[in-house]
């Protein structure tokens, strides 16, 4: 079973909260939204209602409120449960924005790896329509007009970062755009957008059924209300969770089972590696953030191996659009591998924490920016897991062998394409799949 | 008067028609102009259209691609930009069945290597490759939002998680029971 | 690359607002960059996917700057100034991290800066330098790992040194309206490619070669012929010719350090004959033929059209000198081609005589003759080699060089071109005029018919109409113009050169020519796209189109780099020299050069458009269609794009 505890949403009515939005002026809606202090659950925490506030006013005929259903950050299967449990809170948390701000149209992007979901949401869609929540005339009121449809991704991690998204739906390739402007003034075919996770819109609709004092009543003064996280790895009861910000990792990993964890990824690949000295962190905006993704490392896993795994992750999903994330990752990667051999010197490994420095403040978009954050960790706090070996003598030659483009070579040569990976993780790479 | 008439309007953007159009590709045309007919005749309509070329189709042939770049004003090269950024898009080795296991992570932790080295020999192909009877095709995919259930593949869009071994097994005749059935239901 | 929203903002443009950078406080209009702000006033940020002409795209994250407020720095290009903040253009972070996006691009750059065409003229080099790059913590290839796509006449591609700043496809894309470039993959195998990583001769390319001038690396360049050219030189039995086009000559000294507007056309002569051409030879010669071809050419097109009301001719007739147009209407409009006029452009004129008239007027045997041509072009180097393009017998012009190559020859000769006195043209094309040499700016050659026609018709001279003969409304920078030339009540006798052709201009009789004009094939599509509608451009009677931006005076063959400022100053020096043309006694109509006489009266004597010169000046196009099937492509020579990718 994949629900592990008490879950907020499964003791919401469904359409309690829309008609209860429905009743207030779109200006006191968004209020409500503000006053709960709902900050995005996608990872990036920026506030909800202060989006809704900047689309609400911003000039344009055709508004799009859009539901970013590609969940694809490692570790992170919270929005699949919700969409997969509570569909119609969605849906009604979309409506709720579209009365907010003025929007007639709504579109789920729906990742390709849930294409399987993709029947049950619109019969649920095509549900709401028949009961008058969806389409013209919602819920009765003469100038509300709404419908949603369902867009499917193609299988591109970057496309959860809201303008590469909308750049997907544009049918392009999903890049970042460059911001200034945002989404909420020129999104969706130039006009204001809101782009909101998934869980984002269902806490909305929780709020509105239950009241924005309710939820500002849990968690922290930044981080007001409650998150789901999901809960993977080394655990012992592994799945989605409920708790307020705050709640310290040690509490969580009590909960699932998994106290003795040598470290933590919080966040996914693109957040932070806790070490254990630092499990009675608070999980919340002030202290260590996450979009909900929990992966616990027991006492016998090589941390280089998850960091290699990850930034393998990072180097494929780049969109390349810039240099310093599409090149970096693999420098880093690169850089692993060599740790790995024991090949890395004290110098290269200094050259490539000060390139991780770079990229996390020259990269364009959030995944550039967080992309080596794993490999960061790993060094900061588990340096005993990088294998010390002798260095002396021939450390130049080394280096320079390990800098050789031949060695740029074989990385390339192991992502050329799947089929290429594929031959050489059997053959000539050690790691890989077989190991 | 010191005009000429201009020629009977001609749209700068009907496509040019192929000299000779073999069979397929005149089908795949008709196909195309439904599909854009449905999905509308704009750039929004790029992705939506490639996805059911490729599920109908397995891949997008150059004529596919062309064709596409045409009938929405947009450039071949354009076409081709998108559909190679895409995952699900881009590979060209889909069996009538597209296995894709997990690589990410917690699928990783919950040994995909046993997994992958199952799926190799059962399949008798490796990652990338597509049986010689085009019935299965094997790819890496990223995290498929699994990973409490690991280690986890999708077959074409269905998702199945626990994987094991035994399973693997049940899952390829599975495949292979549909197909014949599919077969038997279209003859 | 519309996704990438231009920053600047719709409204307010004129609200100013006062920032700082470094310290400086700077006044700029609401929704300037950060980038133009610091440039304006003097802050060198460094640069490297950014080009002036183009759409910001924040790839490079070079030009990154700290912004008051943002939590990361941010790309300058892209962001607009709407608030009175401080910024920083440079701080440690900064400079880190400028250093490590240069050293990663070292890292997949096969650069051999010696034997690169771009040595000295690289950004990637300066880039290196002003960064401070020292080593090469991330590496630095030396064995390429990707083949060179040599397949296009014209232009060759390296991808090892492809350092995916997309301003080739962003060129390709905006101003030319074309997209043969496109970013393909993700990650690390993302790079730069065409449709399914053709080479370049299989796609569809017209080859004008602006993203030539917009790469900053070597990465793409024309084709070099210097070799060829010099063996040539070197060969006794070959008598080697080169005919200068009007635009090469006044930009040529920016690749000796002038500032752009500077003409060397008569130190150039001297030049050219001291590399050892024998013969130097001014392409204006064939431009006057031009106008006097395809301005008879569209006379008896509105002829046969308003008067024998023929339905069949098609018009407006199109221009037909420039390759890269001509290609893209094969190509992309093969329903439109018989709008183009036949007449082959000057280049091809020009071959086609000196391997006939020239040849037996000297008593060479023209398989000895070696016919080069300097052009600012790439796309004349694949005209040149069109099958078609052999009707003397012969090759018409054997190499089509551009102004860079021609300069390292220069440079290779051992000589300081502007140090050089000044020579004259050889006879017997030596006495060329003005019309010719606008040919280089957009508008030119309509403006050059113009001034043929209304002599024809009017009888009178065009200096009585316009001042100086500058018919200004043809002129001009804008994308798309459009222009209306009336012709006055009284009309003057056929000349003789063209009474076979028509009776008399009575038809003509205070009538309005309608003409228009469009550079960059972008702006050429609009043109086509109106007259498909049925617009105003659909009543023209004569368009001239040039594909690239600007005209041939930022063609593909030009020095590098190039901006509109660089534009203007060319088109100055053009129409300066035309100018003088006049000031120093010199034609300047086509049909008053006195070469363009005695050609039609000794060899082409049944007058323009009769039949030698239909043989030997005019050429059919071919329907190319934009459909590449499988069947027509991918030789196994051909290879391209990151070997990676593959």
């Amino acid at each position: 079973m994949t629900i592990r505890n008490t879950i907020t949403f499964a003791s919401i009515p469904t359409d309690k909260g829309l008609k209860a939005a429905l009743e207030k002026e779109p200006k006191s809606v968004i209020n409500d939204v503000i006053e709960s202090g709902l900050r995005g659950c996608g990872g990036a925490g920026f506030p909800t209602g202060i989006k809704w506030k900047f689309a609400a006013k911003a000039e344009g005929a055709q508004k799009t409120v859009i539901c970013n259903a590609d969940e694809g950050e490692p570790g992170t299967f919270k929005d699949r449960v919700i969409l997969a449990e509570w569909p119609d809170l969605v849906f009604e948390g979309m409506t709720i924005a579209a009365y907010a701000i003025g929007a007639s149209s709504g579109i789920v992007y729906l990742r390709a790896e849930y294409a399987y979901m993709r029947k049950m949401l619109e019969e649920c869609l095509e549900k709401r329509r028949q009961a008058g929540m969806l389409g013209a005339k919602i819920a009765g009121k003469e100038d509300f007009s709404f419908d949603i449809h369902i867009h499917m991704g193609s299988g591109a991690y970057v496309c959860g970062e809201e303008s590469a998204l909308i750049e997907s739906l544009e049918g392009k390739r999903g890049e970042p755009r460059n911001r200034p402007p945002f989404p909420v003034e020129i999104g969706y075919e130039n006009a204001p957008t809101i782009v909101n996770n998934v869980e984002s819109l269902a806490w909305v609709s929780a709020i509105f059924a239950n009241g924005s004092k309710w939820f500002k009543g849990a968690g922290t003064k930044e981080s007001p209300g409650y998150k789901l996280m999901s809960i993977s790895g080394d655990v012992k009861l592994p799945g989605v969770y409920e708790f307020p910000f705050g709640t310290t990792l040690s509490t969580i990993l009590e909960a699932a089972g998994g106290e003795d964890a040598k470290a933590v990824a919080v966040g996914g690949a693109s957040g932070t590696l806790v070490p254990p000295n630092n499990f009675a962190c608070k999980i919340c905006f002030e202290d260590v953030p996450t979009g909900g993704s929990i992966i616990v490392f027991g006492k016998n896993r090589n941390l280089l191996d998850v960091a290699e795994n990850f930034q393998e992750f990072f180097a494929d999903e780049s969109c390349g659009q810039c240099t310093i994330c599409r090149l970096g990752n693999v420098k880093l990667l690169e850089g692993i591998r060599l740790m790995k051999q024991g090949q890395c010197t004290d110098q290269h490994l200094e050259d490539l924490c000060s390139l991780g420095a770079s990229m996390q403040i020259a990269s364009k978009c959030g995944l550039g920016q967080t992309s080596p954050n794993v490999f960061l960790s790993v060094v900061k706090h588990f340096r005993d897991e990088i294998p010390r070996h002798p260095v002396a003598e021939n450390d130049d030659q080394k280096t320079e062998k390990a800098k050789s483009s031949n060695l740029f070579q074989s990385v390339v040569q192991l992502f050329r394409t799947d089929a290429d990976t594929a031959k050489n993780n059997s053959g000539t790479n050690k790691k890989g799949v077989s190991a | 008067m010191f005009t000429h008439s201009p020629k009977q309007q001609r749209s700068a953007s009907s496509p040019d028609t192929f000299e000779v159009l073999d069979e397929a590709s005149a089908s795949l045309r008709d196909e195309i102009d439904e599909l854009i007919e449905i999905h509308g005749e704009n750039r929004n309509a790029l992705i939506p259209v490639l996805q059911e070329i490729r599920s109908r189709h397995a891949f997008v042939n150059s004529f596919a691609m062309q064709y596409v770049a045409d009938r929405l004003g947009v450039s071949a090269a354009e076409v081709y930009g998108v559909i190679s950024f895409y995952s699900f898009l881009k590979e060209s080795n889909y069996g009538k069945f597209a296995i894709s296991l997990c690589r990410t992570i917690s699928c990783d932790m919950a040994d995909k290597a046993r997994i992958a080295k199952c799926l190799q020999e059962k399949l008798g192909v490796k990652f990338g490759e597509t049986t010689p009877d085009g019935m299965f095709s094997l790819n890496w995919t990223n995290c498929i939002g699994m990973c409490d259930q690991g280690p986890a593949l999708l077959v074409n869009e269905q998702v199945f998680t626990h994987v094991t071994p035994k399973k693997i097994k049940e899952i390829l005749d599975g495949c292979r029971k549909t197909y014949q059935e599919n077969e038997k239901g279209v003859s | 690359m519309s996704g990438k929203t231009k920053t600047a903002t719709k409204t307010a443009k004129t609200e100013m607002i006062t920032i700082t950078i470094d310290g400086k406080e700077i006044t700029v209009p609401r929704g300037t960059t950060i980038l133009e702000a610091a440039r304006q006033n003097n802050v060198h940020i460094p640069t490297l996917c950014h080009h002036e002409d183009l759409t910001p795209f924040g790839g490079c994250r070079l030009c990154i700057v700290e912004v008051e407020g943002q939590r990361v720095p941010v790309s300058s290009c892209t962001f607009p100034v709407t608030a009175p903040v401080n910024v920083e253009s440079t701080s440690d972070r900064i400079r880190r991290s400028r250093r490590h996006t240069v050293e990663l691009l070292l890292s997949e750059h096969c650069g051999d800066c010696y034997s690169c065409l771009r040595n000295g003229n690289c950004e990637l080099q300066t880039l290196a330098q002003e960064c401070g790059v020292r080593d090469y913590p991330f590496g630095h290839p030396t064995e390429k790992t990707c083949s060179l796509d040599l397949s296009g006449t014209s232009l060759v591609r390296d991808m090892d040194k492809c350092i995916q700043c997309g301003r080739c496809i962003r060129t390709c894309e905006e101003l030319q309206g074309i997209g043969r470039f496109k970013f393909s993959g993700r990650g690390y195998n993302k790079t730069v490619s065409t449709y399914l990583d053709r080479g370049l001769a299989e796609v569809a390319c017209i080859n004008c070669g602006q993203c030539i001038t917009r790469c900053p690396t070597g990465a793409l360049t024309e084709r070099d012929d210097t070799p060829e050219i010099w063996a040539a030189i070197e060969d006794p039995e070959k008598h080697v010719v080169i005919q200068t086009a009007p635009s090469p000559r006044v930009a040529i000294g920016e690749e000796f350090g002038l500032e752009a507007g500077n003409a060397m056309t008569w130190q150039l002569n001297t030049a050219l004959r001291r590399c050892g051409f024998d013969k130097v030879f001014d392409t204006n010669f064939s431009a006057d033929l031009t106008i006097i071809e395809e301005g008879t050419e569209l006379i008896t097109r509105l002829y046969k059209a308003l008067v024998e009301k023929d339905a069949t001719v098609a018009l407006p007739q199109f221009t037909s000198c420039c390759p890269g147009w001509v290609k893209f209407m094969e190509h992309e409009h093969p329903d439109m081609l018989p709008h183009l006029s036949t007449a082959k452009s000057p280049q091809q004129m020009f071959g086609s005589v000196i391997k006939t008239w020239y040849a037996d007027l000297n008593g060479i045997k023209p398989e000895n003759i070696v016919s080069v041509s300097l052009m600012p072009c790439t796309a004349k180097k694949f005209e040149c080699s069109r099958p078609e393009m052999t009707d003397s017998g012969h090759k018409d012009v054997d190499y089509s060089v551009t102004t860079r190559e021609i300069a390292r020859m220069i440079k290779q000769a051992g000589m300081n071109l502007p140090e050089l006195a000044p020579s004259e043209f050889d006879d017997p094309f030596g006495t060329a005029t003005g019309s010719g040499i606008i040919f280089g700016a957009t508008g030119g050659v309509m403006e050059a018919a113009l001034r043929s026609v209304i002599e024809f018709v009017t009888g009178l001279k065009v200096e009585d109409l316009y001042e100086h003969a500058d018919i200004i409304p043809v002129r001009g920078f804008e994308g798309c113009r459009y222009a209306e030339i009336k012709i006055p009540e009284t009309v003057g006798p056929v000349p003789e050169l063209i009474q076979h052709l028509v009776p008399n201009w009575d038809w003509l009789k205070g009538q309005t020519v309608k003409v228009g004009i469009a550079h960059g094939i972008d702006n050429a599509r609009k043109i086509i796209k109106d007259i498909a509608a049925g617009g105003k451009f659909s009543e023209c009677h004569f368009i001239e189109i040039m594909a690239c931006p600007g005209g041939c005076l930022s063609g593909g063959g030009m020095p590098i780099p190039t901006t509109q400022e660089i534009r203007e100053a060319r088109a100055k020096a053009i129409y300066e020299e035309d100018k003088q043309y006049g000031e120093t006694g010199r034609a300047r109509k086509s049909h008053e050069n006195p070469a363009i006489a005695k050609i039609y009266k000794e060899f082409l004597t049944e007058g323009p458009c009769g039949h030698k010169s239909h043989d030997l000046l005019h050429v059919e196009y071919t329907q190319r269609g934009k459909f590449m099937t499988d069947a027509t492509t991918g030789g196994e020579d051909v290879k391209n794009g990151k070997d990676k990718t593959k």
